[in-house]
C-alpha cells in the first residue's frame, strides 16, 4: 500500500542519513591534525632551523599517526611570509608554527582571518586569541657558556659573531659577558655584527676578523657552524650555539647552549588536538628544559665543569638568575641595583651592553 | 703575527675565487659573449668540487670535475646564444637560476646515506696552506707567500692571461672577435668557433673559482654557499676594464673593504654603524664604476667593453 511504501522509503532515507553521519564523524575522528612549520633557513644549517626540525620530528615520534606535519624552508621574513602562511591556513592545516621573529606581522594578519586555525610564533611578542608566542630563556645557558669561555681564554679577548642588534641578540651577548666576567674580571668580549642570520662566508669572515684581533675563544649568535670552524682552523676554541656543535666541528667546541623545541611542540599540538589550547606567551628556561647546556668537551677541566653545574642548579632551583643585580652598563653606570631582579619586559626590550662588551648596539 | 699582516692574508685568501672568475669572464666577454650565469657556475663548481672531494678524497679529481662541470654548464649558454642566437642576457640569467637551484638540490642528495644524503655538515680534505721558506716571514707582505696551491696558480694565471690576450696572435684574434666580428670573419677567423671556445674556457675558470670556496677557503657545503660572489664578478670585470692583469685590483678592493669593515668592528671602532660598513664594498665598486665612466667621457678615450659584447653574431650567407 502507498502508506507502507512511503514509510519504508522514509526509513531507508533515515538509515542512510544515520550511516552518512556515522561515517563523517568517524572520518573526522580519524582525520589527522595537520601542522605546518615555516622555516627561515634550511634544516641543513646545523643550527637554528636544524633544531626546530629536530623538534618537529620529536613531536611526530611522540604523537605518531594522529598528526601530519609539513615544512617549508627559506621563507623570507616580511610581507611575503603572510602569503606562505595563508596558503597553509587556507588548505586545511590546523596549526601553523613560524620559527623566526620577522614572521610576526604576517602571521598576525593571517591569524585574524582564520580564527579556527592555531598559530604559534617563535621569538615574537604580538598575540591574538588564536595566536601565541613561544621562546626559550637562552640567556640562562648562555651565561653558563660565558663562564666556560672566561675560564678558557688566555689572551682575555673573546670574540662574538652576532647577527643583528635586536634585543634577543643583545640579551644573549650580555648574559654571556656576565658569565665571562663572573669568573674572569679582566676579560673582554668583542662583538662584530654580520647583519645576517645565515651566511657561511660572512660568518666565517667575521670570526676571522675577531681572531686577527687576538681573540682566542669565539662565540656566536648565528645560524651555521662557520665561526666555530674558523676558530678550530686557527687552533683556537669556541662556544657553540643552537645545537651541540661537537659532532660537526670537533672537540674545540667547549660547550653549546642549545634548544629543545620537541617537548614544547608535542605539548602545544596535543593541547590543540584535545581542545585545551589557550592563548599564551611561553618563555621557558633551563628548569622547563626548553633550553639546555650541552655536555662539555674533554678540553674543559672537571673543576670548571663542576662550578658551571653548580650555577646551573641554582638557576633551575630558582635561587638565582642571570639578570639579578648588580649589573653595570658599558659606561660603568649601575642599571640594576644589587638585590633587584630585571623583569621580563625589560629583558625583552634590552638595548644596552653590559660592562666588558666592546662594541655598539647599532 | 700582527693584525695587519693577518688581515692582508685573509684578504688575499678571499680574493682567489674572485680572481679566477673575473679572468674567466674577461676571456668570455672579450670574445663578445656576455655570460651572466656566473653565480650559477660558481655554485655548481663549489658543489661538484666538494661532492667529489668528499667521496674520493682526491683534491686533484675534484678540481678536474669542477672544470668539467663548468665547461658543460657554460656550453649550454654558448649553444643558446651562439648557435640559437637567443638573448645573451636571458640565457645567462637562466643559467644562474638553474645553477643555483641545481647546486642546492644536489647538495641535499649527493651526501652519504649516514647523513640523510645531505652534503651539509661534512668535511673533506682541503688544499693546505703552503709557506714559502723565508719569504712568508716578511712583515706585512709575508702572507702573499703563505697561501694554498690554487692561489699560487692564480698568481701565475694573471700574468699569463695578460700576456695571452695582449701579446700573442691568439689574443689578438680574441680581441678582434669581440670588437668587430664581421671584419674578423672576413679575415678568415672562425668567429663562431672562437666564441664557443672562450665561453667554455671562461666558464671553466669561473667554476674553478667557485670550487676554491669549498676546497680551500672553507671546507664543507651549505645552501647558497657562494652567497652572491658571482654577481660581484660581473662588476669586477668592468672594474678591470677587461684587462686580465687588472682583475686582481677589483678583487682586492672588494675583499679589502669587506675585511676592513669587519676588522674595524672587531677592533672596537664603532662610530660608523655596522650596516653602513656592510654596504661599503658594494658602494665602493659602484663609485669606481661611475668614476671610470666619467673619466671615459671627459678624456674621450674608450676604456670600453669589447664593441660587440652582448650582440649576437649572424654569419652572413654567401
Amino acid at each position: 500500500m502507498m502508506q507502507a511504501e512511503n514509510k519504508k522509503s522514509f526509513l531507508k532515507k533515515l538509515a542512510l542519513c544515520f550511516m552518512l553521519a556515522f561515517f563523517i564523524s568517524t572520518g573526522a575522528a580519524f582525520a589527522k591534525f595537520k601542522v605546518a612549520f615555516i622555516y627561515i633557513g634550511p634544516p641543513g644549517d646545523l643550527g637554528w632551523t636544524y633544531e626546530h626540525d629536530r623538534g618537529r620530528k620529536q613531536a611526530l615520534d611522540a604523537l605518531g599517526a594522529k598528526i601530519e606535519t609539513k615544512y617549508i624552508e627559506n621563507v623570507a621574513e616580511g610581507t611575503d611570509s603572510a602569503r606562505v602562511i595563508e596558503r597553509y591556513a587556507r588548505s586545511g592545516f590546523n596549526m601553523i608554527i613560524a620559527t623566526s621573529f620577522g614572521y610576526m606581522d604576517g602571521m598576525l594578519k593571517v591569524a585574524k582571518k582564520y580564527p579556527k586555525v592555531y598559530f604559534e610564533h617563535c621569538s615574537g611578542y604580538k598575540t591574538h586569541d588564536n595566536m601565541s608566542t613561544y621562546f626559550g630563556r637562552m640567556y640562562q645557558p648562555r651565561y653558563l657558556s660565558g663562564m666556560v669561555a672566561g675560564k678558557a681564554t688566555k689572551t682575555n679577548v673573546i670574540g662574538y659573531v652576532a647577527a643583528f642588534p635586536i634585543p634577543e641578540v643583545v640579551r644573549g651577548i650580555n648574559a654571556f659577558t656576565l658569565g665571562v666576567k663572573a669568573v674572569n674580571p679582566k676579560a673582554v668580549v668583542r662583538v662584530v655584527w654580520s647583519n645576517t642570520w645565515y651566511s657561511p662566508t660572512k660568518e666565517k669572515e667575521a670570526a676571522v676578523a675577531l681572531l686577527n684581533q687576538g681573540a682566542d675563544v669565539i662565540s656566536q649568535h648565528q645560524d651555521t657552524t662557520e665561526p666555530q670552524k674558523a676558530a678550530r682552523d686557527r687552533g683556537v676554541v669556541s662556544i657553540g650555539y643552537d645545537t651541540d656543535m661537537r659532532p660537526f666541528v670537533g672537540d674545540s667546541v667547549l660547550v653549546s647552549p642549545y634548544w629543545n623545541w620537541g617537548q614544547y611542540y608535542t605539548k602545544t599540538i596535543k593541547d590543540a588536538m584535545d581542545g585545551t589550547w589557550k592563548k599564551h606567551q611561553y618563555w621557558g628556561g633551563l628548569k622547563e628544559g626548553i633550553v639546555a647546556l650541552s655536555d662539555f668537551s674533554s678540553k674543559v677541566p672537571k673543576s670548571v665543569q663542576k662550578q658551571i653545574m653548580m650555577k646551573h642548579q641554582q638557576i633551575v632551583d630558582g635561587e638565582w638568575d642571570v639578570f639579578w643585580g648588580p649589573i653595570k652598563d658599558q659606561s660603568g653606570k649601575v642599571v640594576i641595583n644589587a638585590g633587584d631582579k630585571m623583569q621580563d619586559g625589560a629583558m625583552l626590550g634590552m638595548s644596552f651592553f653590559v660592562e666588558g662588551v666592546i662594541g655598539k648596539v647599532k | 703575527m700582527d693584525t695587519l699582516t693577518l688581515t692582508i692574508g685573509a684578504i688575499l685568501f678571499s680574493a682567489t675565487s674572485l680572481i679566477y672568475a673575473t679572468i674567466g669572464e674577461i676571456l668570455t666577454e672579450r670574445s663578445g659573449i656576455l655570460n651572466l650565469g656566473l653565480e650559477g657556475l660558481m655554485m655548481m663548481g663549489a658543489l661538484s668540487g666538494f661532492a667529489v672531494c668528499y667521496h674520493t678524497h682526491s683534491l686533484f679529481l675534484s678540481v678536474i670535475v669542477a672544470l668539467i662541470v663548468g665547461a658543460l654548464m657554460s656550453s649550454i649558454h654558448a649553444f643558446l646564444t651562439i648557435t640559437m642566437k637567443a638573448s645573451q642576457v636571458v640565457s645567462g640569467l637562466s643559467l644562474t637560476i638553474f645553477g643555483v637551484g641545481l647546486a642546492n638540490f644536489l647538495g641535499e642528495r649527493l651526501g652519504p646515506e649516514s647523513n640523510s644524503f645531505q652534503l651539509t655538515g661534512l668535511e673533506a680534505p682541503r688544499f693546505e696552506q703552503i709557506a714559502i721558506p723565508f719569504l712568508h716571514e716578511i712583515p706585512i707582505i709575508g702572507p702573499v707567500f703563505h697561501q694554498d696551491l690554487l692561489t699560487y696558480i692564480v698568481y701565475l694565471l694573471i700574468p699569463l692571461s695578460w700576456f695571452f690576450v695582449y701579446k700573442t696572435k691568439y689574443g689578438l684574434e680574441l680581441q678582434a672577435v669581440g670588437e668587430n666580428p664581421r671584419t674578423a670573419e672576413a679575415m678568415g677567423i672562425n668567429v663562431i668557433r672562437l666564441r664557443y671556445i672562450y665561453t667554455i674556457v671562461g666558464g671553466m675558470l669561473v667554476s674553478l673559482g667557485g670550487s676554491h670556496l669549498t676546497l680551500s677557503y672553507m671546507s664543507g657545503w651549505n645552501e647558497n654557499k657562494t652567497d652572491g660572489r658571482g654577481w660581484i664578478v660581473i662588476a669586477l670585470v668592468i672594474f678591470a676594464m677587461w684587462d686580465p692583469k687588472k682583475a686582481i685590483l677589483g678583487a682586492l678592493l672588494f675583499g679589502g673593504i669587506s675585511a676592513l669593515q669587519l676588522s674595524l668592528q672587531a677592533g672596537g671602532i664603532t662610530f660608523i654603524p655596522a650596516s653602513f660598513l656592510d654596504m661599503l664594498p658594494y658602494l665602493a665598486t659602484v663609485l669606481v664604476l661611475i668614476c671610470l665612466t666619467i673619466w671615459e667621457i671627459v678624456s674621450k678615450r674608450k676604456f670600453g667593453a669589447p664593441a660587440s659584447l652582448g650582440v649576437n653574431f649572424m654569419r652572413e650567407e654567401k
